[in-house]
């Protein structure tokens, strides 16, 4: 049987799937309840949400400036900057630094930066053995499937299935109610593979202009072992990442910490600056940074500056109605989620993505909860403006709402095309309520459609105004 | 007259098309408050839809088109009224937008949004009322519907209002700021996702164990109790103007009286 792979056929699988939801449920319930209770005990939150907004805008502003700066400061402290225009060059740079190193088998720490430019693929297609570090990459590498979550690229799958993963791969029977023991499992089978690593590759939280150094936050200490034993540390990071210096960064990431896990900081927040010094223990020989535009600037110029203020929080995916019944697979890219739905048509063109930003309530709850106050209803309104411009919109809509308008500038036709309606629309009510009605289908397939009363609310105003 | 509640102000009801067309009881219950609330209501009969399926389809012309010829409708009035924060919102939060550049539009359309107000809050905010003799023996639950919520602030109004409907005992909705899955023309797009998150708003209604439904925007309380009826749930919707105005004796959403 044909898989059907449009946005309605997987986004219907995913409905269906209960275990998946069970997934889903656990993470983001979890997630929010936590992110709540964080915020009861930051009551500065809004002045910091207003601090973090006002940094980032500064820099998207002045992102020449910037980069200028982070360049300069970067090569001073001993780092090798590239810059890439696209996800291809990005990639390109980092299988190059690769070979040059001779390396046949990397560590990687999660970035989806890394995801996003599809560096994952470009390893594999160059033959050099990759291993996740990060315990949810680790998962989802195993089981050879892709994030659902930029925070928690496992969400989409349960303890019980993580269990399974680990008894085949580790060798080692598990016990899915105890989840210690799994981590402890992830831990030995790992530990090894990171300290015969050739190259570590890790992305940015932040990038530090005034010392060009690049800060990582992770709760497991991977992205420390990733970065440090290995001969050769490769930095990929989007260029939006930039902040002006350390406080800038810490102000950001006391927002971005509590949105995304509800903790107040990080277990590890590193600053990786510059390759090993003379009289240094540890640390690598080389490190590159490899600073990935991938349309960022286009997004500039074309009314999605305020989606470069994003901190890859999560927040908004957690607390979305709709990815909390699809999950992230069914966005069909790296970010899902409601960022995910301004970012993808972005990335991937707005004719292959036209679902993800209409397949959104509009209910605002996302922008209520973004740590940098990103207006992304009105974003994703943008993308429907676009897709409407662009003659996306399938007819039968578009041709729908051209009839709507029509009648609607015409009150008197109005007044006529609503009451004869409404008593057509009657016809099909049973005690009250139509099962089912032509062209109704997208309501009354899955549920009830009040019928309505015999004649308008402006006739029977007329009718008690004349006194009948 | 604004601001002073013992004035008698010019009020033009914004009746809204779903109200016009599926539940005229409701633009009632909003005309009957609005006079309790000492005002002299009148209803525009060039309103017709305020272009918000438009607007959110992408479909920007003609959004502007319907907000031109609706702000005609409305020009005059002290205030426009209407029960249902997703359409207000519309107005006072978007028109503006929809009508961004245009040298003649956009500063009318920032005036009527100046004087536009979702009904429920305008009766505790604007005119300090609050129902007296309404007497109604039930429980309810309250859902609040996402644009009067964010975009207008509607949460405190309602639940003042209700709280002084005699019997009427309230309890609390989890997820009551949640959205229900209707999303205007989302619901019809996606409806199989729609109906997924409102599956969710069901459970979460049943299990406050409320008889009574209550919300501010007959869009998502439709949305509500037909997915509600579809499951063979007992729990009648109503919008919370219908329970102020004295309405709450008459049929619930899809118990319609034929009037």
């Amino acid at each position: 049987m044909k898989v059907d792979l449009s946005f309605k056929g997987v986004t219907g699988r995913a409905i269906a799937d209960r275990r998946l939801k069970t997934a889903i449920d656990r993470t983001t319930m979890t997630a929010e309840t936590k992110r709540r209770l964080a915020l009861m005990d930051y009551p500065q939150f809004e002045a910091a949400r207003a601090r973090g907004t006002a940094i980032k805008d500064h820099v998207v502003a002045n992102l020449d400036h910037y980069l200028e700066e982070f360049e300069r400061n970067a090569v001073a402290s001993g780092a090798v900057v590239h810059w890439a225009a696209t996800a291809e060059e990005a990639c390109g740079i980092v299988v190059g630094l690769c070979r040059q190193a001779g390396a046949r088998h990397v560590t990687r720490a999660k970035s989806m930066l890394g995801e996003e430019i599809g560096l994952p693929h470009a390893l594999e297609a160059a033959d050099i053995e990759r291993v996740e570090t990060d315990l949810a990459e680790h998962i989802i590498q195993l089981a050879k499937e892709a994030p659902s979550h930029i925070v928690w690229p496992a969400l989409h799958k349960t303890r019980e299935e993580v269990a399974e993963l680990f008894r085949v791969a580790h060798g080692r029977p598990q016990d899915s109610e105890d989840v210690p023991a799994m981590v402890e499992s992830a831990r030995r089978q790992l530990r090894s593979l990171f300290l015969g690593a050739d190259v570590g590759i890790s992305g940015a939280n932040f990038l530090l202009a005034d010392t060009g150094g690049v800060c990582t936050v992770t709760n497991e200490g991977n992205a420390e072992l990733t970065t440090t034993p290995p001969r050769m540390h490769i930095v990929t990071a989007g260029i939006e990442k930039l902040v002006p210096s350390l406080p800038h960064a810490y102000a950001l990431l006391r927002l971005l910490v509590r949105s995304a896990t509800g903790a107040d900081i990080t277990q590890y927040t590193t600053f990786h600056t510059g390759p090993k010094r003379a009289g240094d223990r540890d640390g690598p020989e080389e490190f590159h940074i490899v600073l990935v535009d991938n349309g960022r600037s286009r997004m500039l110029a074309t009314g999605l500056r305020d989606m470069l203020r994003c901190i890859r929080c999560g927040a908004c995916m957690n607390h979305c109605v709709v990815y909390r019944q699809i999950g992230g697979h069914a966005y069909g890219a790296t970010y899902p989620g409601p960022m995910g739905a301004v970012l993808t048509p972005a990335l991937e063109g707005v004719e292959k993505t036209r679902d993800l930003p209409h397949a959104c309530t509009l209910n605002g709850r996302c922008q209520e909860v973004c740590p940098v106050g990103i207006p992304l209803p009105t974003l994703l309104r943008g993308w429907r403006d676009t897709s409407w411009k662009e003659g996306l919109v399938p007819g039968s809509v578009r041709a729908g709402l051209w009839a709507w308008r029509f009648v609607a500038e015409r009150p008197r036709l109005y007044r006529l095309a609503t009451a004869a309606a409404v008593r057509a629309m009657r016809l099909f009510g049973r005690r009250g309520w139509i099962a089912g009605m032509p062209g109704a289908g997208g309501w009354t397939d899955y549920r009830d459609l009040p019928a309505p009363a015999g004649r308008t609310f402006m006739e029977q105003l007329r009718d008690r105004k004349t006194g009948r | 007259m604004a601001g002073d509640p013992t004035a008698s102000p010019r009020v033009a009801l914004f009746v809204t098309c779903l109200a016009d067309t599926i539940r005229p009881r409701l633009g009632f219950a909003a005309l009957d408050l609005l006079e309790a609330a000492g005002c002299r209501v009148e209803v525009p009969e060039a309103q017709t839809c305020c272009g918000q399926p438009s607007f959110n389809s992408g479909d920007r012309a003609g959004a502007a088109a319907l907000a031109r010829r609706m702000i005609a409708a409305f020009e005059g009035y002290d205030y426009v009224v209407a029960p249902s924060g997703s359409c207000a919102a519309m107005v006072c939060a978007h028109y503006p937008e929809a009508l961004e550049g245009d040298a003649e539009w956009a500063p009318r359309a920032a005036e009527l949004a100046g004087r536009t107000h979702e009904l429920l809050s305008f009766l505790a905010d604007v005119r300090g009322w609050r129902p007296s003799g309404v007497a109604l023996p039930a429980t309810a639950t309250y859902h609040d519907s996402c644009s009067g919520l964010r975009e207008l602030g509607v949460q405190a109004q309602p639940r003042a209002l209700l709280g002084a409907v005699e019997g009427l005992e309230m309890r609390p909705l989890a997820g009551n700021d949640v959205c229900c899955g209707f999303g205007g023309t989302f619901c019809v797009k996606y409806p199989s996702i729609s109906n997924a998150i409102v599956g969710e708003k069901a459970a979460a209604i049943e299990a406050t164990g409320a008889g009574l439904l209550l919300g501010g925007d007959l869009g998502c309380l439709m949305n509500m109790a037909g997915a509600m009826h579809r499951r063979g749930t007992t729990v009648r919707a109503f919008h919370a103007a219908e329970i102020l105005a004295g309405m709450g004796d008459g049929p619930a959403i899809g118990e319609e009286d034929g009037a």
